[in-house]
């Protein structure tokens, strides 16, 4: 209940005039550090609507917005970086490599650009993944491991139909190129025995020498020109067991990686290249 | 003269209704006014196009699994989101996005510009089972996306998004069915929807072309996501906001 408000006789304070069962509330000022600190907020708030953008359809003297501050922390960071960059951009990714001070900026970098671009299908250490994500860490290349090639992979990619010079060939699906599943069944015998992983299969062979030698070779040793993969190691893009290996032969495979012309920067991809390059197959 | 305190307002009930009128109808244009200047932040870039019907139906998937729980769509203007993702996301890209999905939070990277960055194969084996090919991952899997897409009502969804402003013709809604298919469907004649949506990708997004299944959508979903404008073909002008 609200009374007049009166004075505590104790403290000599006025009261708020309000009481509740015989409590009754002091009505103290505020600190004045608490109320000065709130008046300069005040104060604050109205000095920043006059520089910053507050208000609809008014930016505030200074002009500022996010991307315009954008805009200046990224000259700034490319100006500083710009010198190195121009020389990873103009020297080639086998020249960076025998220059120490080159190298060592590129294996930093390329260090970020793979965890950030290619680290999801290679995995964190280009280790790769079963289901078509080559390891890179080996000296098992599908188009060549000389920093050309590995350059020329990283801009083009692999048949992902945005870049006219991206790699790969279509190998045929067998099922429908006319063999029945008992012919899949004697060739991925022949395959597996290539890698000397299963016995001789004569009927598997023939086939083989039929179908698939003029793009895997003979022997299986594959041809890197088509992307044909090696087929005589234990090396399995899609895994190594005969139910994997008939379903390839019957259905094909194909692949994909992204092109990284003009989502990377130049620079970025000759570091790319000088790291991938040195993550243990690098070929020269 | 009675001073005009606060014990007055409090005592004075016409008082009281009209400074608490003026309050809330303060507080209601701060809110309302922007809703109806919206159209003024959007840039003037080309190339943003209305969700295919496969891919509507995947971000209807998105939706409803929750994807924006643990992925933002929203490229911030700093410099460590411009380096790690690309230019910063627009107004125009989000045009068409009803609800958008933004998000509040990464718990997994964010995706608006995720598209082309992975190959289908790639998305389809990391929904099944994220942690094969990511070890480090904490997103559930979700292998039950491949099934057979329930897209009856698919009209329905396409007019839905007419209503609230996605200029969808009369055209790709009766043809909305046909599309759905089409996208999923490498060999299907599409001439059709290739006109109706212009740079939409057609695939076999879960390596099955016989079936468009969830993962289909989903697929075709985030391999469009922030790739319908060409920042190389972008003049700074395009970009500015009024």
């Amino acid at each position: 209940m609200a009374r007049k408000p009166e004075t505590d006789a104790a403290t000599g304070v006025a009261t708020t005039g309000h009481e509740w069962d015989g409590i009754r509330e002091l009505d103290n000022p505020m600190p004045s550090w608490w109320l000065y600190t709130f008046y300069a907020s005040i104060a604050f708030a109205l000095i920043w609507m006059v520089f910053y953008p507050a208000l609809p359809f008014v930016r505030g003297l200074l002009g500022n917005t996010a991307r315009g501050d954008l805009a200046a922390v990224m000259a700034t960071e490319q100006a500083k970086a710009a010198p190195m960059l121009a020389r990873l951009r103009a020297a080639t990714p086998e020249a960076i490599s025998a220059d120490p001070e080159l190298r060592a900026y590129a294996l930093a970098g390329g260090r970020i650009a793979f965890a950030n671009s290619c680290a999801g299908c290679h995995g964190a250490g280009g280790q790769g993944a079963p289901g078509g994500f080559p390891s890179l860490a080996d000296d098992d290349w599908l188009y060549g491991g000389s920093f050309e090639d590995i350059r020329t992979t990283i801009r083009h990619g692999v048949r992902n139909g945005e870049d006219a010079e991206a790699r790969g060939t279509a190998m045929p699906a067998f099922l429908q190129a006319g063999l029945n599943m008992a012919q899949i069944s004697d060739l991925a015998d022949h395959v597996l025995s290539l890698a000397s992983t299963g016995p001789a299969n004569p009927a598997g062979a023939a086939l083989f020498t039929d179908n698939c030698a003029a793009c895997h070779g003979d022997r299986g040793e594959g041809n890197r020109a088509v992307g044909a993969p090696r087929l005589n190691d234990r090396i399995w893009l899609y895994g190594g067991d005969k139910p994997s290996v008939m379903r390839s032969i019957a259905y094909s495979r194909a692949g994909v990686m992204p092109a990284w012309e003009g989502r990377l920067d130049a620079a970025v991809i000759n570091m790319l290249t000088v790291y991938v390059h040195a993550l243990g197959g690098g070929e020269q | 003269m009675k001073r005009f305190t606060h014990a007055l307002i409090e005592k004075n009930l016409i008082i009281l209704g009209v400074l608490t009128l003026l309050t809330v109808a303060i507080g209601g244009l701060v809110q309302i006014v922007p809703l109806f200047l919206v159209e003024t932040t959007i840039e003037r870039v080309q190339g943003i196009r209305p969700y295919t019907p496969l891919e509507l139906m995947g971000r209807n998937i998105y939706v409803r699994e929750g994807c924006y729980l643990c992925h933002s769509q929203m490229v911030r203007p700093f410099r460590d989101e411009a380096e790690r993702y690309g230019h910063y996301s627009l107004a125009a890209e989000s045009m068409y996005d009803h609800p958008f999905q933004w998000g509040s939070k990464r718990t997994g990277p964010d995706l608006a510009r995720v598209g082309g960055r992975y190959s289908d194969d790639w998305h389809a084996a990391h929904l099944r089972s994220p942690r094969a090919l990511v070890p480090a991952s904490v997103m559930p899997p979700y292998a039950f996306l491949d099934r057979p897409i329930e897209a009856e009502e698919i009209k329905a969804h396409l007019r839905a998004q007419r209503a609230v402003g996605v200029p969808y013709t009369e055209e790709m809604i009766a043809e909305a069915a046909n599309d759905l298919a089409a996208q999923a469907t490498p060999e299907a004649d599409a001439a059709g929807f290739v006109r109706r949506y212009p740079n939409a990708r057609q695939a076999a997004f879960d390596a099955n072309p016989r079936v468009v299944t969830e993962m289909d959508a989903l697929v075709a979903y985030l391999q469009m996501l922030g790739t319908l404008v060409r920042f190389s073909d972008v003049a700074p002008d395009q970009l500015r906001q009024p």
